[in-house]
C-alpha cells in the first residue's frame, strides 16, 4: 500500500492576542504558524493603547482541539505577547468584519444592487454612473452572504479586514 | 523589563559608545568567556575588547565551534554561554549552535554584527537578514537600532536566556550602533507590562493532587529530563530526596543523564529508542508516570499509541507548550523542576509510599534480561574491540575523577550514556534535540574552561569529529587539556545500521572513507595522538591518555559492524525492542520508514 498522507478534524477559533507593539512581532506570529503547520484563515492587527506601546492581533484558526491548546501554549511563549484569549471557548462573543465590495452595472442590476445594500445595511461610500463601493460591517456570515449577492449584480472587486472580535459583557480580556 | 527606566549617565562621565556600553554590561552580568571570531562588522566590539583584562575573549576557528563551546560552557557551568560573531557568514555560521541550544533549552546570549542601519536591506557586504533567520530558532531576538537602547536591551536578553525554559536570545547589533553615542539612556519596556513573566512555583492544590496520585501508585516511576538539570544541582538533589521518600524507580531521558545516579539500586537506566529493556518495560506497564522536566520526545515515547497506555500520567515543566504536546496528561503542573520537587517533598511529609515489592520484582525480571550485554567478539572483525568495551573500560578507568563527557552525534553517543555511568548532574554534555554532529569536541572546549581542572573527554566518532576539527586548533591556543576518544568503526554507524535496518544493508554513502591519520591529525596540532588496535592495548592507552598533561586524541580502532541496541525501531512500541541476537537486518514499510 504506497503511504497516504493522514488529516485530521478540525474547528475554528478565535485568538485575541495582545503584544508589545515592536518590531518584528507580527512576522514572529505568522512564522510561528508557518514553522509548526498551524492554519490561519484571518488575521488582523493595530497598535489599541493612547501610547502605541500594545498592539492587539485577532487570528482566526482552525485545527483540532489539541492543536488549538498547542497554538495558544505557543503564542504565550513568545516574549513580546502579554496575552492569549481563546474568545471561542471563553464565552459568547461578537465577532465583527469590514468589507468593501465594488459593483458595475447599470439599470434594473443598478438598482437592485442599491436595494440589497440597503437591506444588508451596506453603505455606498463611493459612487460613479455605473459603479459603487459599498462598505459593509457584520459578522463573516453576514459579508458572505452580501457578497455572494452582489455576485450576480457585477461584483468586481472585494476587499476584507478579516475579523476582530470580543467578549460580551462588562468583562474585559 | 519591568521597572523603572535607567538613570541617564550623568554629564560628567565620558559619553560611551555602543561597543563600550555591550562590553560593560557583559561585565556587569558577570561573564567571564566570549566565544568568537572577530569581522568587519564587529570591529568595534573587538577594539573595546583589546587589552580588557575583565572579559576573557576566546578565539575560535569556525562560528559554530564558538556556539557549540558556549553551550558546553552553559551545561558544564550553568552560567549563560555568551558569543560574538560577525554579520552575515559569521551569523549563519553560528546558527546551528543557537538551533541546537535552542532544542535543547541552553541559555545562550549571542551578539552578532550587523551592518550599519543605512545599508540594512540594500544586500550589503557580508548583510543577512540575522534576525529573520534566527526568528525560530532563538527564545527571543532584538535588532538594536539606537545605542540607547543597548543595555536594557543586554539586560533583558539574559534575564530570558537564562529564567524559565532556558534557550538562545540573540542580539544583533548594526555597525553604526556600536560606534555611536547614545543620546538617552532608556528601558526596553514600560513600567507594568505583561511582557515575560515565567511561572517557577506550582499551585498547592495541584502539589497535593501529585503528591496522592503518587501515595497510591502501586507501580509508579519516575521519567525525568533536562529540566531537572537546568533546574540546577539542587534538583538533582531534591529528586534523589523524593525517590527516597516514594521509593519510585527513575529513567532519564538522554538529557537528563546525571540526575540521578546510575549507581542507585532503582536507576533503571536510559530510557527510549535505545533505552533500556528494564526502563522502557516499566514506562509501559507502570500505573502512574511522574515526567519531571521531559517533554515526550519521539526517541522517548516511540509508538505514540502504544505508549504507557494504562498509567496516569503528571507532567511537571516550566514551559507551558511542553504540556500536553504529544502525550495528553491527566495532571500538568507548570513551575520549575526544583521549586515543584520541593513543594512536593514538603507535601509528602511522613506518608508512607504502597509496598512496592512486587513492583520492584517485576523489575528485577526485566532487569534479568541483561539488555546491555553484547557479544565479547565481533561477527566481521572477531580481533577487534568492541566498542561497547572501550567505553566500559574508559568509564572504569576515569569515573573516581568524576569526568565530564561530551558526545558528537551518533551510535558512539548512545554507548556512550548506556555504558557511561553518571553520578552528577552538569556532567554530559550532549546534543539531544538537534542531534548535532560536530557538538562534542567545541563544548569540550567550553566545559574545560569553565572547568579547568576537570577531566574532560569527547567520545567521538571518526565521521563526527571531522564536522568541527578545526577547534584544535582553540584547544592548543588556550593550553586546553580536553580528551578526545575517538571510537572509530570506519562507518557513519547509525547511518549503518539503519540502512541494515530499513534498506536491506544498501549502505548508500555510510562508509568513511579518506579518513585522515588522526595520530598525524593531532600531532599537526601540538596535540598528543594515540592509537588503540588491540584490546589487551586498551586500558594502557585510556591511561596514557590521562597521564599526558595537554590535550589527546585516541584513535580507537573497533569493530566495524557492531550495532547499538537495545532498540526501539521507528513505529515500533516499548515492548517491541530489538535486543542481541534479534535479526536486525531488512526493510519496512513506508509508514515506519517515513519516521525519523
Amino acid at each position: 500500500m504506497p503511504m497516504k498522507i493522514a488529516e485530521a478534524a478540525s474547528e475554528r477559533h478565535v485568538l485575541a492576542v495582545t503584544v508589545d507593539n515592536e518590531p518584528g512581532i507580527l512576522a514572529k506570529i505568522t512564522g510561528l504558524f508557518t514553522a509548526r503547520g498551524y492554519n490561519i484563515d484571518s488575521l488582523t492587527v493595530a497598535d489599541i493603547t493612547e501610547d502605541h506601546a500594545v498592539s492587539r492581533i485577532t487570528i482566526v484558526t482552525n485545527g483540532p482541539p489539541s492543536v488549538i491548546d498547542q497554538i495558544e501554549a505557543q503564542l504565550e511563549r513568545l516574549v513580546p505577547v502579554h496575552k492569549v484569549t481563546d474568545l471561542t471557548t471563553a464565552g459568547p462573543h461578537v465577532e465583527r468584519e469590514l468589507a468593501l465590495i465594488k459593483v458595475t452595472g447599470t439599470g434594473e442590476k443598478r438598482v437592485e444592487a442599491l436595494r440589497l445594500a440597503d437591506i444588508f445595511r451596506a453603505r455606498p461610500v463611493d459612487t460613479t454612473t455605473e459603479s459603487f463601493i459599498f462598505e459593509i460591517t457584520g459578522p463573516p456570515d453576514k459579508v458572505d452572504s452580501f457578497i455572494a449577492l452582489m455576485r450576480e449584480l457585477g461584483l468586481v472587486e472585494v476587499g476584507r479586514t478579516g475579523i476582530v472580535g470580543m467578549m460580551r459583557g462588562a468583562q474585559g480580556a | 523589563m519591568t521597572g523603572q527606566p535607567d538613570p541617564a549617565p550623568s554629564d560628567n562621565t565620558p559619553a560611551m559608545s555602543g561597543a563600550a556600553i555591550l562590553v560593560q554590561c557583559l561585565i556587569e552580568q558577570g561573564v567571564e568567556f566570549v566565544f568568537g571570531y572577530p569581522g568587519g562588522a564587529v570591529l568595534p566590539i573587538y577594539d573595546e575588547l583589546f587589552g580588557d583584562e575583565r572579559i576573557r575573549h576566546i578565539l575560535v576557528r569556525h562560528e559554530a565551534g564558538a556556539a557549540h563551546a558556549a553551550e558546553g560552557y552553559a551545561r558544564a557551568t550553568g552560567k549563560p554561554g555568551v558569543v560574538l560573531v560577525t554579520s552575515g557568514p559569521g551569523a549563519t555560521n553560528a546558527i546551528t549552535g543557537i538551533a541546537d541550544a535552542w532544542m535543547d533549552s541552553i541559555p545562550l546570549v549571542v551578539i552578532t554584527g550587523q551592518v550599519p542601519t543605512a545599508l540594512i536591506g540594500t544586500d550589503a557586504f557580508q548583510e543577512a537578514d540575522t534576525i529573520g533567520i534566527t526568528r525560530h530558532c532563538t527564545k527571543h531576538n532584538y535588532l538594536v537600532k539606537d545605542p540607547a537602547d543597548l543595555a536594557a536591551t543586554i539586560k533583558e536578553a539574559f534575564r530570558i536566556a537564562t529564567t524559565g525554559r532556558p534557550g538562545p536570545v540573540v542580539i544583533d547589533i548594526p555597525k553604526n550602533v556600536q560606534i555611536a553615542v547614545p543620546s538617552e539612556r532608556r528601558a526596553l519596556v514600560r513600567a507594568g507590562s505583561h511582557r515575560y513573566t515565567p511561572q517557577t512555583v506550582a499551585p498547592a492544590e495541584q502539589i497535593i493532587e501529585a503528591v496522592e496520585m503518587i501515595a497510591a501508585a502501586e507501580r509508579p516511576i519516575f521519567y525525568t529530563g533536562g529540566g531537572i538539570i537546568n533546574s540546577g544541582p539542587e534538583a538533582s538533589r531534591l529528586l534523589r530526596q523524593l525517590q527516597d521518600l516514594t521509593g519510585a524507580p527513575v529513567t532519564s531521558t538522554l538529557m537528563g543523564l546525571g540526575a540521578f545516579p546510575s549507581t542507585h539500586p532503582d536507576w533503571l537506566g536510559m530510557l527510549g529508542m535505545h533505552g533500556t529493556y528494564e526502563a522502557n518495560m516499566a514506562m509501559n506497564t507502570c500505573d502512574v508516570m511522574v515526567c519531571i522536566g521531559a517533554r515526550f520526545d519521539d526517541r522517548v515515547t516511540g509508538r505514540l499509541d502504544a505508549f504507557s497506555p494504562n498509567s496516569k500520567k503528571i507532567h511537571i515543566d516550566i514551559d507551558r507548550s511542553s504540556i500536553n504536546k504529544v502525550v495528553p496528561v491527566d495532571l500538568g503542573i507548570l513551575g520549575d523542576c526544583g521549586t515543584v520537587l520541593a513543594q512536593m517533598i514538603e507535601a509528602w511529609g511522613g506518608r508512607q509510599p504502597q509496598n512496592l515489592g512486587e513492583w520492584k520484582a517485576r523489575i528485577a525480571g526485566w532487569r534479568a534480561r541483561e539488555c546491555l550485554a553484547y557479544p565479547e567478539r565481533s561477527a566481521k572483525n572477531p580481533g577487534m574491540i568492541m566498542p561497547q568495551k572501550a567505553v566500559e573500560r574508559l568509564h572504569a578507568l576515569t569515573h573516581q575523577r568524576n569526568p565530564i563527557i561530551t558526545t558528537e552525534v551518533g551510535q558512539h553517543q548512545m554507548w556512550a550514556a548506556q555504558y557511561f555511568g553518571f553520578e552528577d548532574p552538569n556532567k554530559w554534555l550532549t546534543s539531544g534535540g538537534l542531534g548535532t554532529m560536530g557538538y562534542g569536541l567545541p563544548a569540550a572546549i567550553g566545559a574545560q574552561l569553565g572547568h579547568p581542572d576537570a577531566l574532560v573527554i569527547d567520545i567521538a566518532g571518526e565521521a563526527s569529529i571531522q564536522m568541527n576539527i578545526q577547534e584544535l586548533g582553540t584547544a592548543s591556543q588556550y593550553r586546553l587539556p580536553v580528551k578526545i576518544f575517538i571510537l572509530n568503526n570506519e562507518y557513519m554507524g547509525m547511518v549503518r545500521q539503519w540502512q541494515e535496518l530499513t534498506y536491506e544493508s544498501r549502505y548508500s554513502n555510510s562508509y568513511s572513507d579518506s579518513l585522515p591519520d588522526f595520530v598525524k591529525l593531532a600531532e599537526a596540532y601540538g596535540w598528543k595522538g594515540i592509537r588503540i588496535t588491540e584490546e589487551r592495548d586498551l586500558d594502557d592507552g585510556i591511561m596514557r591518555m590521562l597521564d599526558h598533561p595537554g590535550p589527546v586524541i585516541v584513535d580507537c580502532l573497533v569493530a566495524q559492524d557492531a550495532n547499538c541496541l537495545p532498540m526501539i525501531p521507528s513505529g515500533a512500541a516499548h515492548t517491541e525492542m530489538l535486543l542481541y541476537g534479534d535479526k536486525v537486518d531488512g526493510t519496512m514499510d513506508d509508514e515506519a520508514k517515513a519516521l525519523v
